[in-house]
């Protein structure tokens, strides 16, 4: 905001000239970047598929109706298994995260070397996508359900501790400060002046990561690695549309339904 | 008896928190503390229970140097101090018993007091505490659903059941109304009275420090610039405490009127 | 816990009142829990033999990934990652300037109830099914390449970034929208002056956050052809170049790292 003063007049501009060139340039880089980028795109694209699009897609939509209602009964096991692997996975993941949690955060930490450890435990599990953790574990363990489960257990750890340990940063040091005054050991501080404080952060978290995970293990199968993605890459690739319809409007439900049960016990607990 | 010889605390960022302080406190006398914001009145308390680390000096505390303890037996002697907090420092997610029986931390194991089961003598205790200041109701509620008074009293009791030498008690009134001040005020009276114990106390109010301490000491930038009676405290020496004003509704000595609950 | 009979007397027992106070759904919700967690473990096949024999292959797996190879497929990982970035780029953009009328159509406090109704659903389409299958779709559609990459991600942007604008925009301040609603502002300078200062800092937070996100994503869209270096870690994989595979691993954590320090340096910048 800037207020100029001329010979006789007050001139009042939102930005000082300075400031408003600055932020004009940047626009003039953004710009430029993001059409740099879509020349890069377009020039890697077949446009005769994209306009193509539109017949196929009324093509495909077609052929996916009326789902294959039948085909239902062979999806229970599948939707089993998707939601164990989503389920098993969090806790998987919780039980590693909370104590990387308490070493990632600046007050917890035993040791700088060991937060420095930690935050790295955080940036990669954060940065590797779970279906290539699933790619990784599929080579190890084979393909099927396990290889599943700990993929989406190794993805979420860094999620779930970096929610965590952001929360035990911002503490009340007080309420910890007053468990110290009465001559508790480091463990006992721990659990009585920090650990109450976060555990709705810690349930709460762990809530948000099964409904999130209930959704990335839907997909584990296109890699082998267990659970409803599985069923739908096959029918893909068979070409199967009427199976690829059920497959999406059972995944839809049961979506709904894990978002709608998260929702009631993120209610009920905090 | 508690004694501080040259207590110096200079902080990281520089500041000259405390300037040298000597201090004798006889067992069973109330001090109060006062001073100007800034003063360094909770430096001066968090330096004994070294909540805060002095830089230079010492306090001693029945003939143990308490600022040469290694942690296992700093942790000993913070036993023997209790400490009430201005914000209560309530755990506030934990129930009212919880957090009274959190003052015997330093006396059980870990894995007792994770799961909760403290000696019989210590929730016999806390039991009778809570009942001593009028909260035996209160016990299964959670800390947060209490009033300011109410919680005050919680951290009353968490001090006490350490069963203490010494209290530390950092302004307890300041977060509270004129009456319930005065009620947490002659609670804590009476307590150190009941039980023979030494205490400082901090607090604002010049009103309260003459009516419920044997001794007040005047902290100013960190040196103590009064050390006497309530009685001695005069506009002039109020004067020379805070800085100028005008002092003679503050000292006015006011009758006090017995109120109870 | 009972107040005592004798008030001279107190308890020895205290025991925590349990989070749970109807103890018949206590033990239903444990007993639940505990039925639960064997059945899926069962389900789970876990095989002994089958981890003993995978102990070995898994340390030589590993091992393969060591050192990582930065050199042999130099310009194959380089191209790839600067298609994702673009990919990340131009999907961030396009996501986000969809997600602008659909997020205030979603708000309640805005829109009329079809509006509403029909911006929840697109958010709730696009935000059911993971980008990959979008991807899926896309590739189907679209071709193998970038451009099925960019719808994927561009609409999984939608649902993630509308329903943030919507909620935010329904828990702005009531008070200073009817202030400047007084002033008798048509609707754009309304939303201008009263609903726009109130939720561009977070937004701007959130759109670094997306990039992030969608850089990510890139990397997984390619295995089902969707373009970027998901593809190149896809075909580094398949042709067991695990080195190779390692360095694109470690490129894309150091990306993920600097878009997260610039996240938080650019929040910090904004307010
Ligand atoms: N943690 C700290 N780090 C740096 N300086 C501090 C810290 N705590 C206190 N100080 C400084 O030390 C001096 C004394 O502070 P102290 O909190 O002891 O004052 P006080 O007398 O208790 O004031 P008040 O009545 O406001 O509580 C102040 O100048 C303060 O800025
Ligand atoms: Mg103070």
């Amino acid at each position: 905001m800037a207020v100029i003063k001329t010979n006789n007049e007050i001139i009042w501009k939102r930005r000082t000239t300075k400031k408003q060139l600055a932020i004009w340039l940047a626009w003039l880089v953004g710009i430029s970047i993001v059409l740099f980028a879509w020349s890069i795109i377009s020039e890697r694209t077949v446009w005769f598929f994209v306009q193509d699009a539109p017949r196929q897609a009324a093509d495909i939509g077609g052929r996916m109706v009326p789902p294959k209602w039948s085909y239902i009964s062979k999806l229970i096991t599948p939707v089993w298994d998707t939601i164990n692997i989503a389920t098993l996975g969090t806790v998987i993941a919780m039980i590693i995260a909370v104590p990387v949690a308490f070493c990632a955060a600046r007050n917890t930490t035993p040791h700088s070397t060991v937060r420095v450890v930690a935050l790295f435990i955080i940036v990669s599990s954060r940065s590797v996508n779970s279906l290539i953790w699933a790619l990784m574990l599929v080579f190890i363990l084979g393909p099927g359900v396990l290889a599943g489960t700990i993929a989406i257990g190794l993805r979420s750890i860094g999620f779930c501790a970096k929610l965590i340990y952001e929360s035990i940063e911002e503490i009340d040091e007080n309420q910890v400060e007053a468990i110290k005054a009465t001559g508790a050991s480091n463990l006992q501080r721990m659990t009585y002046g920090i650990l109450p404080q976060v555990l709705p952060t810690i349930a709460g978290v762990g809530i948000y990561r099964w409904d999130i995970n209930i959704r990335e293990s839907t997909i584990l199968g296109l890699v082998g690695a267990g659970g409803i993605g599985l069923q739908l890459s096959a029918s893909i690739n068979t070409l199967a549309w009427t199976q690829v319809s059920t497959i999406l409007l059972v995944i839809l439900v049961t979506v709904f339904i894990s978002e709608w049960v998260s929702a009631k016990v993120r209610g009920a607990i905090i | 008896m508690l004694k501080l010889e040259n207590l110096t605390k200079r902080y990281n960022t520089g500041d000259l928190a405390l300037q040298g302080v000597d201090l004798e406190i006889p067992d069973g006398q109330v001090l109060a503390l006062i001073g100007p914001s800034g003063a360094g009145k909770s430096t001066l308390i968090r330096c004994v229970n070294r909540l805060v680390e002095p830089t230079d000096g010492s306090a001693t505390l029945n003939d143990e140097n308490l600022t040469k303890l290694s942690s296992r037996a700093l942790r000993r002697a913070r036993r023997r101090m209790g400490m009430i907090f201005q914000e209560y420092a309530l755990v506030e997610r934990l129930t009212v018993m919880e957090n009274v029986l959190s003052g015997r931390l330093g006396y059980v194991g870990f894995w007792r007091s994770y799961f909760r089961k403290f000696p019989k003598d210590d929730v016999r205790e806390a039991f009778r505490l809570l009942d001593r200041v009028g909260l035996l109701e209160m016990a299964d509620k959670r800390a947060d659903e209490l009033s300011g008074g109410q919680r005050q009293r919680v951290g009353i009791c968490r001090a006490l059941i350490q069963n203490p030498d010494l209290l530390l008690v950092d302004e307890p009134t300041a977060s509270l109304d004129p009456k319930t001040s005065r009620q947490i005020m002659r609670l804590i009276n009476e307590l150190c009275a009941e039980r023979g114990l030494t205490a400082i106390i901090n607090i604002h109010d010049v009103l309260l420090a003459q009516m419920f301490s044997q001794r007040i000491v005047g902290l100013a930038l960190g040196k103590i610039v009064y050390d006497g009676s309530p009685e001695g405290l005069t506009p002039e020496v109020l004067t020379q405490i805070y800085g100028e004003e005008d002092w003679s509704a503050t000292i006015e000595k006011v009758d006090d009127e017995d109120e109870d609950d | 816990m009972g107040k005592p009979e004798n008030i001279s007397t107190y308890p020895e027992i205290w025991n925590k009142p349990p989070f749970i106070t109807n103890s018949t759904l206590r033990w239903g919700i444990i007993v639940g829990a505990v039925i639960y967690l064997i059945a899926a473990l069962a389900s789970m096949d876990i095989n002994p033999q089958r981890i003993v024999e995978g102990i070995p292959r898994g340390q030589r797996f590993i091992a393969s990934f060591f050192p990582p190879n930065f050199a042999d497929n130099r310009g194959v990982v380089w191209d790839g990652i600067l298609e994702s970035i673009w990919m990340a780029i131009i999907s961030t953009v396009v996501g986000i300037a969809l997600s602008v009328p659909i997020g205030l159509g979603a708000a309640r406090n805005l829109a009329p109830f079809w509006v509403y109704i029909t911006c929840r659903s697109i958010i709730a389409g696009s935000r059911t099914f993971p980008e990959i299958i979008l991807a899926i779709f896309a590739v189907k559609l679209f071709g193998f390449g970038p451009f099925a990459g960019f719808i994927a991600l561009s609409l999984g942007t939608i649902g993630f970034f509308a329903k943030l604008l919507a909620e935010d925009i329904e828990n702005s301040s009531e008070a200073q929208a009817e202030a400047v609603k007084t002033t008798g502002a048509n609707w754009f300078q309304w939303i201008n002056y009263s609903i726009q200062p109130q939720v561009m800092p977070r937004m701007i937070g959130l759109s670094v956050y997306r990039l992030d996100i969608n850089f990510r994503e890139s990397a997984v869209v390619g295995i089902v052809g969707g373009g970027g270096i998901g593809a190149t870690l896809n075909t580094a994989f398949s042709r067991y170049e695990f080195d190779t595979a390692a360095a694109i691993l470690v490129v894309i954590i150091v990306i993920v790292m600097v878009l997260e320090y610039a996240s938080s340096f650019l929040r910090k910048w904004v307010q």
